[in-house]
């Protein structure tokens, strides 16, 4: 019997010739990620627990995003705690105003095919896409791995997604894990492996494979994984990399053993929203046109990314947004948005109308744009949960780029693939 | 549970489907300096009635993906800070599962549990048993000791004291 790419990232790990689902093994981690709003936290228990030294300070990666820039003396003092301990522990990557964490760390170098990285963070599967076994934990968790390097995991069953196809004009990444979470629902996958794979998958970039796996913790889903192929060699290239011996443990053995298969013709499907107040509540978007927003937002680390500002930004040139409507536009790190100026991107989207802010989670973490009674807002982040961007009494509709530039627009909910050009 | 598992009674809150961290805690208040502090909002968006009427002993009845969401272990601690026994739920989201027994809140997967206790009830749980007596209506209910694993770190009261042992 073979195993799933996650089972054998987990053997090597263990150091353990194989595994098995239900297993629990203590595994060796080799990052961590640990963002502004929970390094505190983390550094207090490590002091607790005992511990003198941090495991590897090269392996220890600090990311400011929640809470950038500061606007409250809590926040500040966040960021001074992690300085010092950074400095006092020889932590040298501390990243004070790059960008989202689930994006920094792979534009830094710090994913690599194979690897074990925990975060902070409930979207640290985000790293999947790149054929990491990562996934969120809590605080006292992470000074446990800070203290000693390892963890210990429960080896979860896999869950087999075929894409096949090519998805429409208008339809893009985000639509197919919406499609997918409205289908398992938001326990669909709990603790379980997500894993993307087929002819549909190899033709999604980066990015995109970056969308689908960051949105697997909302299935409930212990991380998301893609197996490693042509594109994401090409993506390691660019770094004088070379993903040749993470081959073996990169893809699943034929004779792997499956919890389910789904499969999807992407040809077929249709751009989705979530609709108030659960993710998992996913509908097609002509079933919710003609909502009236009051905001859109474009940003995140599920949707913050240059191709996502493209999209937006080829939909709006030379158009205004409809003059009710608060457009925030949150690129997901300072590369992007260099990349954007340069591209014209950022000149279009604020000709039209939209607030274009300094990367980081912004509206996703509850800063800068929050929402009032009765107020609807689409959104393209991973979660509508009561009262997460504003008021309880407010509405949150999750989309793809496209849908939430094109009703930004309109003034109301539509599907945006009347606005494709 | 305290040091000699010693079982208590509380009141039943419960719950509905897919109850989040976000309305554990919301985020707003992630930033006060300590638990004590954070724990005054506790549930306060969708029960306002929780902390004015909490007692220690009382517990928690969720339904299916209790803690879904956030990694915020600020979820499990407020609950356990004051005074929360355990959770009960149909099920429970991994990252807040893995939280609560760090931190040493024993939680208990029981569907047929959740479906009998109602909102109100006196429940008394032993998890030296694994029996769970609802005395407002003369009911008992059982549920599977923790694997051993897991026993070990909530019995020295969760993941900290575990670490420091061993650093």
């Amino acid at each position: 019997m073979g195993n799933t790419i996650t089972e054998k990232i987990i053997a090597l790990k263990s150091e353990q010739k194989k595994v098995n689902p239900g297993e629990f093994h203590q595994i060796k981690v080799d990052r961590v990620m640990i963002h502004d709003l929970f390094g505190p936290f983390v550094i207090q228990q490590f002091r607790k627990m005992g511990f003198k030294k941090v495991w590897d300070p090269t392996r220890v990666v600090f990311i400011f995003d929640h809470l950038v820039p500061a606007n409250t003396i809590e926040a500040a003092r966040h960021f001074q705690e992690i300085f010092n301990f950074a400095d006092k522990m020889n932590i040298s990557n501390v990243f004070e105003a790059e960008g989202i964490c689930h994006q920094i760390m792979p534009e830094k170098g710090f994913v690599y095919p194979g690897d074990v990285i925990m975060g902070t963070d409930s979207h640290t599967c985000t790293y999947g896409a790149f054929g990491s076994f990562s996934t969120g934990i809590g605080y006292t968790e992470m000074a446990a791995i800070l203290g000693t390097g390892e963890i210990w995991v429960k080896v979860p069953e896999t869950i087999l997604f075929k894409l096949s196809g090519k998805l429409p004009s208008g339809v893009d990444a985000k639509d197919i894990i919406l499609k997918i979470i409205g289908d398992i629902g938001t326990d669909g996958a709990t603790y379980k492996t997500m894993e993307f794979c087929g002819d549909g998958i190899a033709g999604l970039t980066m990015s995109e494979r970056m969308t689908i796996c960051n949105m697997a913790v909302e299935a409930g889903a212990k991380n998301g994984i893609i197996p490693v192929d042509k594109t994401t060699s090409s993506y390691y290239y660019q770094y004088s990399l070379s993903t040749d011996k993470y081959l073996t443990i990169s893809s699943d053995d034929d004779d792997a053993v499956c919890h389910s298969t789904y499969e999807y013709d992407l040809s077929k499907l249709e751009p989705m929203v979530s609709c108030p107040h659960t993710v998992g509540n996913v509908k097609p978007v002509s079933k919710v046109s003609g909502y009236k927003i009051h905001q859109a937002f474009l940003g995140s680390c599920t949707n913050g990314r240059l191709e996502d500002l493209r999209i937006a930004a080829s939909i709006i040139r030379g158009r205004r947004i409809n003059p009710q409507v608060r457009f925030i536009v949150t690129p997901a790190s300072r590369k992007i948005y260099r990349e954007a100026i340069r591209e014209g991107l950022v000149q279009i989207l604020i000709d039209s109308g939209a607030i274009v802010t300094h990367p980081g989670c912004g509206l996703c973490a509850g800063n800068g744009g929050i929402i009032g009674d009765g107020e609807r807002m689409i959104s393209s982040n991973n979660r509508n949960y009561i009262g997460r961007m504003g008021s309880k009494d407010s509405e949150v509709f999750l989309g793809s780029p496209a849908t939430v530039a094109a009703s930004a627009l309109t003034g109301y909910i539509v599907d945006p693939r009347e606005f494709i050009r | 549970m305290d040091k000699n598992n010693k079982a208590h009674t509380g009141k039943a809150w419960k719950v509905g489907r897919h109850f989040d961290t976000d309305q554990i805690l919301p985020s707003q208040y992630m930033l006060f300096p300590t638990i004590e502090e954070m724990a005054k909002h506790a549930l306060e968006g969708i029960r306002p009635d929780f902390i004015p009427n909490v007692r220690r002993g009382d517990l928690l009845v969720g339904d299916e993906n209790f803690g879904c969401g956030s990694s915020r272990e600020q979820a499990p601690r407020v609950l356990k800070y004051i005074g929360i026994e355990t959770v009960i739920a149909k099920s429970f989201a991994s990252i807040f599962f893995r939280n609560a027994i760090n931190i040493g809140l024993p939680v208990i997967v029981l569907p047929d549990a959740v479906d009998r206790i109602r909102e109100g009830d006196r429940i008394e749980i032993s998890f030296e048993k694994g029996v769970i007596t609802n005395k407002t209506q003369g009911e008992t209910y059982t549920f599977p000791p923790f694997p051993e694993f897991l026993m070990g770190i909530i019995k020295v009261g969760g993941l900290l004291q575990y670490a420091k042992s061993r650093s």
